[in-house]
């Protein structure tokens, strides 16, 4: 195990900007802190470079109590959002930094740098400052400076923050490409769930300076821990209902909710691609009119709107858009094939739960 | 600062044509004649008659003026009490403007209050303190004359007021802020991320404060430095109080100027002229300066602010091949 975070807190002012917080980071991981900002990500990952003393709790690194370690010995790589690059040095000699404050032979040195300036694609840049280099070259020599001494860790703050989204998209999967080569364990905070999704083994996810959820990508994703990773996460269709005679029911929906006495009110949640359609008004329960069609590319995001005047998000392909004969105001039938019942930021949800869309004889009396 | 906006003001009305909100022209020259004739009579017609009355008796008489040895003597203790307090406020400065742009603690606000109040006392004043408390009846002149210092079998009896230590006091108090007030704002512009940087990457606080923190605010430092240095060299009022005005022994430049100008003589005052034309040399030596500082400055901050610059081949992202 690389890195393990043990019932950290961390105070500003007796305000807790991180609230309890354990998890561990295996060895040569991609492993990213996600959160909407102010959630205490940043303040974590400072902890573990050490840029951060916690107020209570223990930061190991590599099975070494790290909270007596100051930052200048802990071995860690740290590359901050808007770079920090030595602005009187040039590319060589701020990717040389490290190693001479390590006291590396000259020729080492040389040598070190070299080989980085190969890798990150910096060559001819060597002698340019800072503000002759473009924004992802910029990153690039952070990121070269960080790793030239070996960490045992590579740290990133918002790495792609500073980068317009055309980049963006390339930075990414460099970072990819540079763990698979390198190997070193790397965590980067993100505010942006697709990012993290979208590159990293695990995600550690904070709400408000407690961690939410750590997991998989599609762990996270499929079966969020709590309403408010649900709805962080992806989009999610969210209806507040009430139960009544064992259905939790708002406008025409039902769901099954046998086990709740009445007047219980339920958070129901659905994702996009649960919501089903079709032209044939008779296949599924209920009626609805498509209001708009929002075009993302290669999926489409439908907006419906239900007799009962409730709108519901989904999304398919435009094949399949094409082939229900879809056109904005036309008349269709619905189903949720499976929804959850959130919870408020408790620990795991319920198994999600599939609907039989056969409205048990009971519930068509009440229709 | 001041050269960011005025350029950015002249650049602009070169630039484009005259916009609804500009003033009409005749306001507009009035303005410009206005101001260009009182710098023309107020700046740069004394400016000129000082080096034409330096001159009046000739070259000769007036590099004579200059190697007279109380002139010299003046000229020799003005450069003596500048190479004291100008460093002096070069490591409080730093300090204060460490401490100031870097953390936060109680009392900061009244710390850079206590930095500008030499620029709100009067001079005579400043000087007047120092006389109260180093002169023969003041509370540490007592006490430095009961504790005579011993030094190599002699005995040394310390003197504050007229004498140097007491110019370079008075100096140092007024040329004080100079420094701090120039590297406030730079610092603080600059933040802190270089030196956490440098911190991550094993820096010690001596390393990352030498190679990080002072290459950075360089230029912010020597635009002190020069304007702290000019200030010292020409002040006149708290050094007169404190002086004594001791021909040969105690006078620095500025009160040379007033004691050969109340010589009476027209050769004596030549020679305030021409002791007088040196510091008009200085303050033209630092004008010239502080401007190309002003726009190295500029240049920096520009830089800094700039972003990323995006031509076709800075865009060109690594190919795989450039990571075999």
């Amino acid at each position: 195990m690389s890195i393990e975070l043990r019932n950290v807190t961390k105070k500003f002012g007796g305000v807790a900007a991180v609230n309890n917080v354990s998890f561990n980071v295996n060895e040569g991981e991609l492993m990213a802190l996600l959160g909407p900002s102010g959630g205490g990500k940043t303040t974590v990952l400072r902890m573990i470079a050490g840029l951060e003393m916690p107020t209570s709790g223990d930061v190991f690194i590599r099975g070494q109590r790290m909270n007596d370690v100051s930052v200048r010995e802990r071995n860690i790589g740290f590359v901050f959002q808007n770079y920090a690059l030595f602005k009187n040095m040039n590319v060589f000699k701020n990717i040389a930094f490290g190693l001479k404050i390590k006291k590396w032979k000259r020729a080492d040195i040389t040598a070190r740098v070299e080989e980085l300036v190969k890798l990150f694609g910096l060559s001819g840049l060597e002698k340019r400052y800072p503000h002759q280099l473009s924004g992802g070259q910029r990153q690039r020599v952070a990121i070269a400076r960080a790793l030239a001494p070996k960490p045992s860790v590579l740290l990133l703050d918002e790495p792609f923050g500073a980068v317009d989204a055309k980049i963006r998209q390339e930075l990414r999967e460099e970072l990819v490409r540079l763990h698979h080569d390198l190997n070193v364990t790397t965590i980067f905070v993100t505010h942006d769930q697709e990012e993290a999704l979208e590159i990293s083994n695990r995600i550690v996810i904070f709400s408000e300076g407690k961690l939410a959820q750590v997991g998989a990508p599609r762990e996270v994703y499929e079966q969020p821990a709590n309403e408010f990773v649900a709805l962080f996460i992806g989009v999610m269709n969210v209806l507040n209902t009430e139960v009544k005679d064992g259905i939790a029911r708002i406008g025409e929906l039902q769901f099954p909710a046998n086990d709740q006495p009445d007047g219980t009110r339920l958070r129901i949640g659905f994702r996009p691609y649960a919501v089903q359609c079709s032209p044939d008004l008779s296949l599924y329960p209920y009626r609805a009119v498509l209001r708009h069609t929002f075009f993302l590319g290669v999926m489409l995001r439908l907006e419906f709107e239900l007799e009962s005047g409730l709108k519901l998000r989904s999304r398919m392909t435009k094949e399949e858009y094409a082939q229900l004969g879809l056109e904005e105001g036309k008349q269709v039938s619905l189903q949720i094939r499976n929804y959850r019942v959130l919870k408020k930021e408790e620990s795991s949800l319920p198994a999600e739960k599939e609907i039989s869309y056969q409205p048990p004889p009971t519930i068509a009396e009440h229709i | 600062m001041a050269g960011a906006v005025k350029r950015k003001i002249t650049g602009d009305s070169h630039r484009q044509s005259r916009r609804g909100t500009e003033e009409s022209p005749i306001v507009k020259w009035v303005l410009i004649s206005v101001a260009m004739a009182f710098c023309v009579v107020f700046l740069l017609l004394p400016l000129a008659n000082v080096f034409a009355q330096a001159l009046q008796l000739g070259v000769s008489a007036y590099f004579k003026a200059l190697i007279d040895p109380n002139s010299w003597s003046a000229i020799r203790l003005t450069l003596i009490v500048s190479a004291i307090s100008v460093p002096l406020n070069v490591i409080f400065g730093v300090c204060a403007a460490w401490a100031i742009a870097k953390f936060n603690f109680r009392g900061k606000s009244l710390l850079i209050t206590l930095i500008d109040l030499p620029f709100s006392v009067s001079p005579v004043v400043a000087g007047l303190m120092f006389v109260v408390l180093f002169g023969m009846n003041g509370f540490f002149g007592h006490w430095l004359q009961d504790h005579p210092v011993h030094l190599f079998g002699k005995v040394y009896e310390i003197k504050i007021i007229f004498a140097i230590p007491g110019i370079v006091l008075a100096t140092t108090f007024v040329t004080f802020p100079f420094v701090a007030r120039e590297l406030i704002p730079v610092m603080q512009a600059t933040g802190t991320e270089q030196e956490q940087a440098a911190l991550t990457l094993g820096a010690s606080g001596w390393t990352t404060f030498w190679h990080v923190t002072l290459p950075s605010v360089k230029w912010g430092l020597i635009y002190g430095i020069i304007l702290c240095n000019a200030r010292a060299m020409g002040e006149f009022g708290a050094v007169s109080v404190v002086s004594g005005g001791i021909v040969g022994r105690t006078e620095t430049m500025p009160l040379r100027v007033q004691s050969l100008w109340q010589g009476g003589s027209t050769e004596s005052e030549a020679a305030a002229f021409a002791v007088a034309s040196l510091l008009a040399v200085l303050a033209l030596v630092t004008l010239g300066l502080k401007t190309f500082l002003e726009w190295q400055q500029e240049r920096d901050f520009e830089r800094a602010q700039q972003a990323p610059a995006t031509t076709q081949e800075e865009r060109r992202f690594p190919s795989p091949e450039d990571f075999r």
